[in-house]
């Protein structure tokens, strides 16, 4: 298990190009990096835009809302789902999903994010079915 | 001007208790001298990806004591091999080198790695890393995502899937080095234990131990040699991860890589008489073999079924020494076993039982890294003269 990591870890909390994330996180939201020139969102939050190579990246609140793209069961030790949820606003994320039947989730489905907490003390969205 | 693939060597261990690395790395490239009729002061060019302990090819080269002109340490996982071969051919032909060793070697099921089910910590560094670990990917989960689109999409079955391994099982039975030897059926893979839905531990390839070697060599070289000539034809090789956002895991880097391998040896999948096809898993297979166009995206499921990878009586002989499903995967790269076998095929020398008749025309196709997250894809095409 990974050591949680502090409020000065250069990854996270401290880092240059994506500290806002981590710390918009722990206070419950989700920000995405939105570019400005081509108008697109992406993830995961990069100082570059990866589709136009602009600098023009501002951070803003998705609302999370968004439907399973894939996902796979992991069964042990415990049964946890790993997958990408395709956002509203066009862009897919790697993600558990969480608070459903591993056996009934289908692609496609509706979910709806919230901040976890993980075991490094960081925050992630994680996607419950709506 | 192209170059030719003169030697060829296949470690014999799949567990490989009483070697050191470094040593699965010498006895490999002994043994593919050896089978060129060439020594190690030969050797001017030298191809390795991270396999071998520490900084690049330090190391190795330095274990070896090699003279070098050309070094090149790309790695792209289990594919490095189809781009050392490629680069060797392209630094032959820009006169850089004259005769370049490919190398791989490790143990892994030796030291009781769990290749596809444990989490890899990677490092710390990566700007993905903070995003994606948490959340305890591993290997068969990110190409289980890929296998669950697909079936999403196109309607695949884990029976479908299930022929890829049987196929690759129907090989096995003939190479009496082959980790796994039995003949499996539909029903074997499908009841196996999930791994990571809907991948079967049947989908999945062996864990084993040992490496192999190749040595490419320019024309003049190659032809006073004692061996059948294989030239490189075609070579491509290509990258691919989430697109910032935009993932699209119904295609991979063969996607890319393919075509332009195809395109520089002026021949079409038509053209080939036996494929080898990176096979982590069957999904691996199947999602390559789309890519490369044996058939249409999507209908991957209906070209593997009913026995079509299967020499003799296929349309597609495949990975006739058993593949990484069944024979061999060593340090979990498979991309130097998917070459041998190719280079066998053309020369003449794969398992009778298996001899695809008047093979002349070959592909070696892999897959490395995270399919379901980032990965390379490297085609190569290769022919008897």
């Amino acid at each position: 298990m990974a050591e949680a990591t502090n409020r000065d870890d250069p990854q996270t909390w401290a880092n240059p190009e994506t500290g806002p994330y981590w710390h918009a996180a722990a206070g419950g939201k989700l920000l995405l990096k939105h570019c400005t020139a081509c108008d697109q969102a992406h993830w995961y939050p990069r100082h570059f835009c990866p589709h136009c190579g602009s600098d023009r990246t501002e951070w803003r609140e998705s609302q999370g809302r968004g439907k399973v793209y894939t996902f796979t069961v992991m069964r042990r030790p415990a049964p946890r789902v790993i997958g990408y949820v395709t956002l509203d606003e066009g862009i897919s994320i790697f993600t558990n999903i969480v608070d459903c039947d591993p056996d009934s989730l289908q692609i496609g489905q509706r979910v709806q994010a919230r901040m976890a907490e993980q075991a490094d003390g960081t925050f992630l969205p994680v996607f419950a079915p709506d | 001007m192209t170059a030719y693939i003169a030697g060829a060597f296949e470690h014999p261990t799949r567990k490989a208790v009483d070697k050191t690395i470094a040593q699965l790395h010498a006895e490999s490239a002994m043994g593919a001298l050896a089978d060129a009729g060439l020594s190690i002061s030969d050797v001017d060019g030298f191809f390795c990806g991270n396999d071998m302990p520490g900084v690049g090819a330090f190391a190795i080269v330095d274990y070896l004591n090699l003279k070098l002109r050309h070094i090149d340490t790309t790695d792209t996982g289990g594919c490095s091999y189809m781009i050392h071969v490629a680069h060797a051919a392209q630094a032959i032909a820009a006169g850089k080198c004259n005769v370049a060793l490919i190398t791989l070697g490790g143990r892994p099921r030796a030291e009781g790695m769990a290749t596809g089910t444990a989490v890899r910590a990677g490092h710390h560094a990566q700007p993905d890393l903070p995003f994606e670990a948490p959340f305890g990917n591993v290997i068969a989960g990110s190409y289980a995502m890929v296998a669950k689109r697909h079936m999403h999409d196109f309607g695949t079955t884990p029976e479908q899937l299930a022929w890829i391994k049987v196929a690759a099982s129907h090989h096995a039975q003939h190479n009496s080095n082959a980790v796994l030897r039995d003949v499996v059926t539909v029903e074997d893979v499908v009841n196996s234990p999930l791994v990571a839905d809907p991948l079967h531990r049947l989908d999945c390839c062996v864990i084993s131990d040992g490496g192999g070697a190749l040595v490419v060599t320019r024309p003049e070289i190659a032809k006073t040699l004692n061996r059948p000539l294989v030239k490189v034809r075609g070579m491509g090789e290509a990258m691919k991860g989430q697109n910032g956002g935009k993932v699209a895991l119904s295609y991979s880097a063969i996607a890319s890589a393919g075509p332009r391998a195809f395109a520089e040896a002026g021949l079409t999948p038509a053209d080939i008489k036996y494929a080898s096809i990176y096979d982590s898993f069957t999904i691996t297979v199947l999602m390559q073999l789309e890519d490369l166009g044996f058939c249409e995206k999507g209908a991957g499921g209906r070209f593997v079924q009913d026995g079509n990878l299967i020499s003799g009586t296929g349309r597609l002989p495949f990975n006739t020494d058993g593949g990484g499903l069944c024979n061999n995967h060593p340090n979990n790269r498979g991309g130097m076993t998917k070459i041998i076998e190719a280079v066998r095929q053309l020369r003449g020398e794969a398992h009778p039982a298996v001899q695809v008749p008047s093979c002349d025309l070959a592909l070696a196709s892999g897959i490395g890294g995270s399919l379901g997250m980032r990965h390379g894809g490297s085609v190569v095409i290769l022919e008897r003269e």
